[in-house]
This record gives C-alpha cells, sequence and structure tokens, in this order.
C-alpha cells in the first residue's frame, strides 16, 4: 500500500519557540536507570518501590545516595504526601538543594525530565535523580484505580455523563476511524507489536503472545476500544539520574544524551479539545527535532505514548513518522515491530510492560536509555544511536517529547 | 440561533443537592439517575448554566465584543478576553462530532444503564459538548447525526442536558 512511499519529514518546520531552545541539546545525558518489579509487586508499599528504583538507579550509576543533590517525585495514588518529593528525600536521609514535587500524571513525567535537564543546566542541581512509583493493584485495587482515573473528567460538565478513561480516548479512536478509515485491525496491530516485544523482556507484566483476532475477540470496553487496546493496571516504579554531559563521562555507564526535548500543550478536558484526530505532539515533536537539528527519519527506535492502541497511531502522525491519516497504515505489516522500518516500544509499552499510573513513561525513557546503551539483548533494535520518547497526559492533552542519542551530536 | 437570556441573575443555588430527588419531566429514560452518579456542584461561574437547566434551558455564554460564543463558563471571552459576556439561551440544536458506547461502567452508580452513548456535540452556535444520546439504541447514533437537548431531573434543582435524536 503505501510502504516505501510513505514520506518522512526531514527536518521540523519552523515553529514558536524552535530558535531560543538549543540550550539543553548536549547539555545534560542520563547516566543511571533501573525499574521495579512490575505487575502485581505486593512485597513492597507504593513508598518502598520508589526508593527500590531509586536505590537501583543509584547502583547503576555507580553513585552513592549523597552524590545527587536535586530530587522530583510525582505523588503515588496509593500513599500520597503533600509534600512528597521531600518525604522521598526524608526517608532516604538525603539533602537536596533542589527538591520538586511534580503534580503529573501519565506522559507528563516525562515533561519532569524536561525540568530537571533545566534545573541542571541554570546551576540549580549539578546530580538529579528522579523517581515514580505507584502500587495501584496491591495497594489501592484494580477497580478503585480504574475509579480515580475516572475523576479525570470535569465534575459538572463530564462524569454527570459516566464516562470511563477508556471511553474519552474512544472518542478519539471513533473521530480518527470517521475521518480516516482507521480500522479495529490497525488499532490491533499496535497491541499485537508491543506484545511482541514484552514476549521477549523477561520484565514484562504480559508476556504471553497474541494475534490481531485475540485483540479483535477480547470484549468491547467503549466502542471501539477492545479490552486488549487498553493498557494495563500495575504496580511498579522507575528512576534514572541525570547529570550535566561534562560530569556525565566520570559515571560508570555509557552516557546516553539528550539532543532535544519539547513540550505542547492544548488543553486538559477532552471536551475542550479543538481537534479530536490530531494533538499538541505536532508541537512537542516539531520543538524537539529543532532542538536537536534532526527529524523522524533519523529516529532509529521510538518510545510511544500507549495508554490505548489509538493514541500511538495518532502519534506517529504528528510526529511526522507518516502523513497525517495514514498512521493506521504505517503500523500494519509489521512496520512498528523489532526487525521492521521503526520498532516502537520495545520494552513492550503501557500495553503489555506495564502501567503503574504517572511512572507509565519512565519505563520508556529507561527502556530507551537501554537501547542507546546496547544492552536490551533479545529486544535490542541493532546500532540504535537516536532514540525518540514521547509522553503525554490527560486525554492527549499534554504533551513532551525527547530525543536521546548514544553520542552528543 | 442563540436567544438572548433574560435571566442575567438566577435564584442562588443551594451548595448541595437537595436529598429529596425526583425525575419529574426525565428525558428519556436512559441513562437514568441512580444513586451516587456524581452530581454537579454549581459554582459561583456555573450556577447560570444550572439555573438554565433547572428550566430546561441550555445556556451557553456570548462576547458582547466579538460575538463568540463559549462553553465552558468563563469569566471573560476565550477569544477576545473582554469581560463583557452574557448568557444566552441556545438553540439545542447540535450535530455529534463524536460517540462511544460504554459497555463497562465508570462505576456501580452506571452499571444499570450500560451500554449507554457518550458523545460530544457541537451545537449550532459552535461550542462542543459531551453528553449522553438517549432516545435512540446506542447503535443507531452515527457521527453527523443531528440532535436536540432534553433534559433529564436529578433533583429539584439539577437537570443534566442530555441529547436525542433531532425530530424534524
Amino acid at each position: 500500500m503505501i510502504g516505501g512511499e510513505i514520506r518522512r519529514q526531514k527536518r521540523a518546520r519552523p515553529i514558536i519557540g524552535a530558535n531560543l531552545t538549543q540550550t539543553l541539546r548536549n547539555r545534560v545525558a542520563i547516566v543511571g536507570v533501573a525499574d521495579t518489579e512490575v505487575g502485581v509487586v505486593s512485597q513492597y508499599s507504593a513508598t518502598q518501590l520508589y526508593v527500590r528504583a531509586a536505590r537501583l538507579a543509584l547502583e547503576d550509576a555507580g553513585i552513592t545516595k549523597d552524590q545527587v543533590d536535586g530530587l522530583i517525585t510525582c505523588a503515588s495514588w496509593a500513599e500520597p504526601y503533600l509534600y512528597h518529593a521531600e518525604m522521598i528525600a526524608e526517608y532516604m536521609q538525603i539533602f537536596p538543594r533542589y527538591c520538586m514535587g511534580a503534580p503529573a500524571g501519565g506522559g507528563t513525567t516525562l515533561a519532569i525530565m524536561h525540568h530537571a535537564a533545566s534545573a541542571i543546566v541554570t546551576g540549580m542541581c549539578d546530580t538529579v535523580l528522579i523517581t515514580m512509583a505507584d502500587s495501584q493493584v496491591s495497594g489501592l485495587s484494580r477497580d478503585k484505580a480504574v475509579e480515580m482515573m475516572s475523576t479525570a473528567g470535569h465534575p459538572q460538565f463530564e462524569r454527570p455523563y459516566g464516562p470511563p478513561i477508556p471511553a474519552l480516548y474512544a472518542l478519539l479512536a471513533r473521530a480518527h476511524e470517521h475521518a480516516y478509515g482507521t480500522t479495529a485491525e490497525q488499532r490491533a496491530a499496535v497491541a499485537v507489536a508491543c506484545r511482541k516485544h514484552a514476549s521477549l523482556n523477561p520484565a514484562a507484566q504480559m508476556r504471553k503472545p497474541m494475534t490481531i483476532q485475540d485483540v479483535l475477540a477480547s470484549r468491547m470496553i467503549a466502542d471501539p476500544l477492545h479490552l486488549l487496546d487498553c493498557s494495563l493496571v500495575s504496580d511498579g516504579g522507575a528512576a534514572f539520574i541525570m547529570t550535566s554531559a561534562e560530569r556525565a563521562r566520570d559515571f560508570k555507564q555509557r552516557p546516553v544524551y539528550l539532543l532535544g526535548v519539547g513540550e505542547g500543550h492544548s488543553h486538559e478536558h477532552v471536551t475542550q479539545a479543538l481537534n479530536l484526530t490530531a494533538s499538541a505532539a505536532k508541537e512537542a515533536g516539531e520543538r524537539a527535532y529543532a532542538m536537536a537539528g534532526l527529524g523522524p527519519s533519523d529516529v532509529d527506535v521510538a518510545e510511544l505514548y500507549d495508554c490505548f492502541t489509538p493514541v500511538v497511531i495518532i502519534e506517529l502522525e504528528d510526529l511526522g513518522f507518516c502523513p497525517k491519516g495514514e498512521g493506521g497504515l504505517f503500523v500494519e505489516g509489521g512496520r512498528i515491530e523489532l526487525g521492521g522500518e521503526l520498532p516502537v516500544n520495545t520494552h513492550g509499552g503501557l500495553l503489555s510492560h506495564c502501567h503503574p499510573g504517572h511512572p507509565g513513561s519512565m519505563f520508556s525513557i529507561t527502556e530507551a536509555v537501554r537501547q542507546l546503551r546496547g544492552s536490551c539483548g533479545a529486544r535490542q533494535v541493532e546500532g540504535a544511536k537516536i532514540a525518540l520518547v514521547h509522553g503525554q497526559g490527560g486525554i492527549m492533552s499534554t504533551h513532551c517529547t525527547a530525543i536521546f542519542g548514544s553520542e552528543p551530536i | 440561533m442563540a436567544e438572548k437570556d433574560q435571566h442575567h441573575h438566577p435564584h442562588p443555588l443551594p451548595q448541595s443537592p437537595s436529598p429529596h430527588l425526583s425525575r419529574k419531566g426525565a428525558g428519556d429514560g436512559q441513562a437514568g439517575r441512580g444513586a451516587d452518579k456524581p452530581m454537579p456542584m454549581p459554582t459561583l461561574e456555573t450556577a447560570p448554566y444550572w439555573e438554565g437547566c433547572r428550566l430546561h434551558r441550555l445556556r451557553i455564554q456570548c462576547c458582547s465584543e466579538c460575538h463568540q460564543y463559549q462553553f465552558f463558563p468563563r469569566i471573560c471571552c476565550s477569544k477576545c478576553f473582554s469581560e463583557r459576556i452574557e448568557w444566552v439561551t441556545a438553540s439545542g440544536r447540535a450535530t455529534v462530532l463524536s460517540f462511544t458506547i460504554v459497555r463497562r461502567p465508570v462505576s456501580p452508580a452506571f452499571a444499570d444503564d450500560v451500554p449507554y452513548v457518550v458523545a460530544l456535540v457541537t451545537l449550532e452556535e459552535g461550542p462542543q459538548m459531551m453528553t449522553n444520546i438517549v432516545g435512540c439504541k446506542p447503535e443507531e447514533v452515527t457521527i453527523g447525526m443531528p440532535v436536540e437537548v432534553t433534559f433529564e431531573d436529578w433533583s429539584d434543582t439539577i437537570s443534566i442536558p442530555k441529547f436525542r435524536p433531532r425530530r424534524s
């Protein structure tokens, strides 16, 4: 069908902020990453998962906790605290000079990486630890977690109509289907790719391979989204350590450099979305490409926010990997699987690796770093040098794109 | 289109819903009110909207400077930022922008309603609203379908605007 005809955008078009945002390219690097156990992790509380992730990331970086002078966290749902980052610092007995509890969820975790990079470049801290975790199954219960998520709707103008989160995304899926002819099979191909990758990842929550037919046969949650179009509910945590590019050379691990980062924010409530089939991923991506001086065709591996399958299709379009409306065609035929043109979500994503809520895109960052280190074993994208990570939060509301490289450019 | 609303200064609404709920003049009986559904709590900013709903009028705001209609309610026009905005009664006519049929209820309060249609509709005046489409089978709903407002009374003070296929 489209195959080799897919026209990838070579360079970003001029966009507001693009000329102002060169400041972070090659300036910071990730020097330590870790994931905790994920899935149903009943042996650790949410708070313990934060600290376990942090401890493992410090170990990966080869530093002690006292070498960290910046800390960012988001409060878990299972064990929330008003001053959450301060609570984690207290628990760890570290005394940072930069400490921020970020009120974020889902993919906005990625924007926190943007803040961390800025904090390093502006001298607010030298080495920052970002740790995120939650215990949505063991600490909350699946039903409670799903009910808490539904409070995302507007209390007066959305929630009285009873939309669960899948329904809010189903509105986008239906609109995309109507506008571009995207099919259930194409959405299912996203879930199948993630599951294939998860089957190669011993850490993933759901590893049994599945087919497009399996997705289509799973029960309907909110038309047109089936159960297997929806991401998981999980326990788990992840952490990473970021420092300046100069300092990064002194760490145990080969640094992974931040080449570009950008954000785009379009709304909070889906009712207020100006466009149901395109998102501010476009602005986020263009800003990140502009900072990096790269385009979609330079990307070797992409870790895209996949709370629901149609999100990946819209992101692929908005991030310039294919023209608008062709995301469904793009995901066909194994193009986003390992060995395909653009491997996506090599760890299994939120659909099959795990989705503990706000830590979701943390696993995209830790996976991207491992891909660029070349340490992913069976799921390694051979020769991966440039990784793109995209996170979104709300209902396609808030977007952040980051581009990482194995070398500065 | 919209007509200027005479009720600029609605009666103050209680900040919590009456415990004595009635279903007088309920919509079309689908996705009806169950216990524990999320009851809207009007605020200073939204009270004129909910007072309109109580009277079975769909009120939105219109800017007196640039004539843009808007919903959700705001202190000023989201286009020109003028504070000269007024409440008007919308025509109640809309078209379906997108929809989904919810099969797994969001909470036990909605369990008796499944399958129910959650939709975004575009009002004739321009703004979008979330709603339930009632008065037809869920499978009959399509994008672009003409619909009209109907109100479902949840309490003495709160009525919820829903939409049904437009009767030509």
